[in-house]
Order: structure tokens, then C-alpha cells, then sequence
């Protein structure tokens, strides 16, 4: 498996799919791996050095930097892209969010921004502070600054998704929002 | 990025033997990986610690102190809650680092061993003694705002960047190596090294060790109640320490028992302040007393370049950092850890 002239084998479970493909250089990072080989160009290439977030992936469940990981040493994980997220043409409770509260102007950074919220509702640290929000969504650049919307939409994410009474799919109630 | 062989190693002993001149270990490679993309650094060969099974528990051990494995994350570490109580200035230091991506990927090991970020050293069209021995250093003359004000010399100005080092250092961590030569301990505080004229020399690993783990003695949670870590950055979050500093004190009635105080951002090492420790010990708490103390921690600094401003700030830091800790450790890390501008 580590041999130049075989390539590198490796199985991806991204997004529920078990994706197999053969590296031909152990130097292809996930983030080129999901782009180039599996065409899921959600996840956005910014700096490629782990200082922007676009390329925000969830990796077992955990939100990383995929342009600072190598593709050949995560055979085997399950991988969560932007793809991902949606149920069909229902949008994620983070999605409908970021809809709800124009937290977005180009959209570049937004899947980053939208993966790396759904990390941060999932590790629980942040609750509804918005200074714990701030901080916990820092790792995630927007040039176009839409922060305050960001902020608004993960907080009001944060709500829906721990409100007992969340409509299907997560989607807010229109007084709700 | 040049092309390398990919091993990925089983077990320790594995890991070891496969380890050979010019090949360098990968644990999540956010510092690596980063460096080698800039061709700051070649490896021929990449061992990928990453499955080595055992290396990932966070332990208590019979004396009642601490083990933490080379492959713990920093993110479980930090928000793991019997280790975040027991020491309170590691977890804050960790939470001030990188970003949430980053500490979700970056292990215990690879953090106390992350490069600098001396600007000059990732720049490959710069002299830097660090990258090409005898090449000179560009640093010296250039932006200086984040080199070193303590330990440096004329052949290397730079400063280790890691957060994690400075409380580790201030509370005796101790470093667990397997390598070629078998097992052996460093404590955290002699593990980096000053550049002197061997910049390229950056600890006192020998080719081939791999750090297994990084223990913390029981004698460290007595500063529980009393830890701090600040961190001055250019920015809220998201930034490298400008200067840092990892207190600790403990009190008997109304006195100082004893304080432990490390700086960050100011040497090429974590930065251990022995003889403001011992003008603390014993002593009744007062703004007159920490400012002497930070007095003491800075003794023998001095500019590497335009960057004075620096000595002044860490004394600054160093009694705020005792004043905080004097005042308690909260109950929960602030929303921005670590922060001047948090609570
Ligand atoms: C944008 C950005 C911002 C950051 N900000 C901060 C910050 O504010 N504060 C901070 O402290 N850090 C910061 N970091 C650095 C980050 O903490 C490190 O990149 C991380 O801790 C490295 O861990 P890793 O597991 O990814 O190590 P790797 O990149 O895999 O390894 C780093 C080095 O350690 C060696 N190594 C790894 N494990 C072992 C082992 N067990 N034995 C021997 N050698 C080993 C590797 O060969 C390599 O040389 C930042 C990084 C980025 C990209
Ligand atoms: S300060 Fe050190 S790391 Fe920076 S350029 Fe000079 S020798 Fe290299
Ligand atoms: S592209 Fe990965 S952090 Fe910028
Ligand atoms: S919306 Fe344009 S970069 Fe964030």
C-alpha cells in the first residue's frame, strides 16, 4: 500500500457512501482528494494553509481543516461534506439559518462557515453565547464580513436544533426567526 | 511539496524502526504539512504515527498525576473535564491556541513540537540559520515584533509558538521518549533548546525518538484554585501569542505559599521564571510585589531588534496574569480564553 508504482488505495465513507479511489502520490490532501477525484466542490479551497476555514469538512464527526490532512492517512474515516447535509430538498437546521439570517454575501466561505457551525452546535461548548459563538467560529475567515449574520444564524440554529418543537427539517417558524 | 515516501506504522517499535535519516514523524500534520507545502521542509520519508493504538489516553496515574498520550488532541484534552479542573492554566492555553479546526486535529506531541513561526523562516528566499545552517539570519534587521526578547543570539532570534508549552513548562511537565536508544524522560522546561550558535538544533530529541507522552505531577494541581493563562495577540482570536503567560500560585492564609510563572512568546523555549517563583513564595500578595516579580521574570532581556515594546508588555502580562490568579481560577474558561479583553 505504500509503494509508488501501485498508488495508494484508500476508502472514504463521505457522506454515507463508501467512496473508493487509488492515490497515485501519498501528497494528495483531503481537501484535493474530495475536490479533483470525488467532485465535491463544496468544500472550498481559501488559503490550502489552515488559516481560512473554507475547506471546513467534518471528519468522524469532528470538524477539521481538510487541506491540512493527507488523504492516504485517513483511510477508512467517515467523512460529512456541505453535500451532505441537506435531507433531499430540506436544508439543515444550520443551512436554513444561514438563509434566515443573509449570513452570507459572496458565499465563498460559507460552506466552511456552515460545517465548522455545525462542529461547533455539535461539541456543545458554545450554547447560546454569542461571545462563545464568536470564538468558537473564529477559525473561519469571511472577507466580505458577514460575521454579525453568522453569528445570529448559528445561535438561531443552536435554538431550533435544542427547541423541542423544531419543524421538519429543522426550518424555523416564521415568528420564530 | 516534494514527493516522499508514505510508511504508516503499526506500533511504537514500528514507528521507530522505520524512522531513518531524512524522514520526519506525522501525527495530523497541521504544522508539517503546512511546512512542507512552503517547501520549508523536505522530508524523504513520512511515518504516520496517527494509528499507533494506546498513544491516545489521557490517564491519572498512582501518584495522582497526569499522562497524556502523544496522539491526545488538544480539543479532548482541553475539554476533558477532570483535566481541565485539575489544571486549569494548561486547558485555558490550549483553548487560546490555533482555531477549533485545528485543535481538533493537532495531538499533544505535535504541538510541543511545532516549528516557529519566525516569518523569515517560511519565506525560502530568506537567509535563516534555522533552515540552511551557516546561511545567516534575515530576521535580524527585518519585523521583529514577534522574536524573542530573552535567550536569543546573534545566529537565531526566534520564538516557539506553542501555548501548550508555557503552562507545561510553569508546572514541571515532563516528556516520555522511546527512540533508537530506548525510553527516556526530558522535563518540558530543558526539552527545546536556546539557539546559541546550532540553531538547526531545536530540542534535545536525538534522530528517530518519538514522544510517546507528556506527564504532569500531582504537586501541579495544588495551583488549581489559583491558574491563569493570558495571551496578548494582534488580534481577539486566532493569532499567535505577542507574549504569553501560564501563572500558578498557592496560598497559606493571607501569603503567598508558592507561584509558578512561565512566559511564552519571548525565547525560542517556553520561558520558566525561577527567580520571580522564589520572590513570590512566602510573600503577602500586592500589586508593589507582582510588579517586582515581573521584574525578575524579565531580568536579562533584551531587543533582538525593533521589538522593546515586548519586554514592557510581558511585564505588563506577568502582573496581570498574578493579579488574575490571585483573584481565582473561574469556574468556567472564559468565552474568549485566555484574553486581556475577557473576563
Ligand atoms: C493557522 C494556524 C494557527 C495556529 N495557531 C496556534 C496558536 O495560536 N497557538 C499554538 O500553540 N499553536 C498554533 N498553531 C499550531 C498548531 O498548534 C500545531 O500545528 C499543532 O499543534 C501540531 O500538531 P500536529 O499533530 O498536527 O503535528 P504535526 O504537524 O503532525 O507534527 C508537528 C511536528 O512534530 C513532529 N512530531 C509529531 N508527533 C511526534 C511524536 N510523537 N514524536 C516525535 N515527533 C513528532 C512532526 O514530525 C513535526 O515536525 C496554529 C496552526 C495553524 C495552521
Ligand atoms: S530568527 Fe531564526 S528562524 Fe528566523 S530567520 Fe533567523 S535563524 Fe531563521
Ligand atoms: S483552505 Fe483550508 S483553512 Fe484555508
Ligand atoms: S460571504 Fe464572501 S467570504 Fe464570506
Amino acid at each position: 500500500m505504500n509503494s509508488p508504482d501501485t498508488g495508494f488505495p484508500i476508502t472514504l465513507t463521505v457522506n454515507g457512501v463508501p467512496r473508493s479511489l487509488v492515490l497515485e502520490d501519498a501528497r494528495v490532501t483531503l481537501l484535493d482528494a474530495l475536490r479533483e477525484r470525488l467532485d465535491l466542490t463544496g468544500s472550498k479551497k481559501g488559503c490550502d494553509r489552515g488559516q481560512c476555514g473554507a475547506c471546513t469538512i467534518l471528519l468522524d464527526g469532528v470538524r477539521i481543516n481538510a487541506c491540512l490532512a493527507l488523504a492516504v492517512s485517513h483511510d477508512g474515516a467517515s467523512i460529512t461534506t456541505i453535500e451532505g447535509l441537506a435531507d433531499g430538498d430540506v436544508l439543515h437546521p444550520v443551512q436554513a439559518a444561514f438563509v434566515d439570517h443573509d449570513a452570507y454575501q459572496c458565499g465563498f466561505c460559507t460552506p466552511g462557515q456552515i460545517m465548522s457551525a455545525v462542529g461547533l452546535i455539535r461539541e456543545g461548548q458554545a450554547g447560546d453565547d454569542p461571545e462563545r459563538v464568536r470564538e468558537g467560529m473564529s477559525g473561519n475567515l469571511c472577507r466580505c464580513g458577514a460575521y454579525a449574520g453568522i453569528t445570529e444564524a448559528v445561535l438561531a440554529a443552536h435554538a431550533a436544533m435544542n427547541a423541542p418543537d423544531v419543524l421538519p427539517g429543522g426550518h424555523l417558524s416564521e415568528d420564530a426567526a | 511539496m516534494n514527493r516522499f515516501d508514505y510508511i504508516r506504522a503499526g506500533s511504537v517499535a514500528e514507528a521507530v524502526a522505520a524512522h531513518a535519516a531524512g524522514a520526519a514523524y506525522l501525527a495530523s500534520g497541521t504544522n508539517l504539512l503546512d511546512l512542507m507545502k512552503g517547501d520549508v521542509t523536505r522530508p524523504e520519508r513520512l511515518v504516520d504515527i496517527s494509528r499507533i493504538f494506546g498513544l491516545d489516553a489521557i490517564e491519572t496515574l498512582p501518584d495522582g498525576g497526569t499522562r497524556i498520550g502523544a496522539l491526545v488532541r488538544n480539543a479532548t484534552l482541553a475539554h476533558d473535564p477532570a483535566f481541565a479542573k485539575a489544571y486549569p492554566a494548561v486547558a485555558e492555553a490550549l483553548l487560546s491556541g490555533a482555531s477549533a479546526q485545528l485543535r481538533n486535529a493537532a495531538t499533544t506531541a505535535g504541538n510541543i513540537l511545532q516549528r516557529t513561526r519566525c516569518q523569515y523562516f517560511y519565506d525560502t528566499a530568506s537567509a535563516c540559520n534555522k533552515r540552511q545552517p551557516g546561511a545567516g539570519c534575515d530576521a535580524i534587521g527585518g519585523v521583529t515584533r514577534t522574536h524573542a526578547v530573552l535567550g536569543w543570539s546573534e545566529h537565531c532570534i526566534a520564538t516557539h509558538p506553542s501555548d501548550f508549552c508555557v503552562p507545561l513548562a510553569g508546572f514541571d511537565a515532563v516528556v516520555e521518549i522511546e527512540g533508537p536508544a530506548g525510553r527516556r524522560e526530558i522535563p518540558l522546561e530543558s526539552f527545546h533548546r536556546l539557539p546559541g550558535d546550532a540553531p538547526e538544533r531545536e530540542t534535545e530529541l536525538a534522530p528517530g525518538d518519538l514522544v510517546v507522552a507528556v506527564r504532569l505531577p500531582p504537586e501541579a494541581k495544588a495551583f488549581a484554585a489559583h491558574s491563569r493563562y493570558l495571551k496578548v495577540r494582534e488580534r481577539t482570536s486566532y493569532a499567535f501569542a505577542l507574549v504569553s503567560a501560564a501563572v500558578g500560585l498557592t496560598f497559606a492564609g493571607d501569603r503567598i505559599g508558592q507561584a509558578r510563572i512561565a512566559l511564552g512568546g519571548v525565547a525560542l523555549k517556553p520561558w520558566r521564571a525561577r527567580a520571580a517563583e522564589a520572590l513570590l513564595a512566602g510573600a503577602i500578595p500586592s500589586p508593589e510585589l507582582f510588579a517586582r516579580a515581573a521584574d525578575a521574570a524579565l531580568q536579562g532581556a533584551s531587543p533582538s531588534g525593533d521589538n522593546a515594546a515586548k519586554i514592557d508588555l510581558a511585564r505588563r502580562i506577568v502582573v496581570r496574569a498574578l493579579t488574575l490568579a490571585q483573584a481565582g481560577t473561574p469556574a468556567r474558561i472564559p468565552a474568549l480564553p485566555a484574553s486581556p479583553f475577557g473576563a
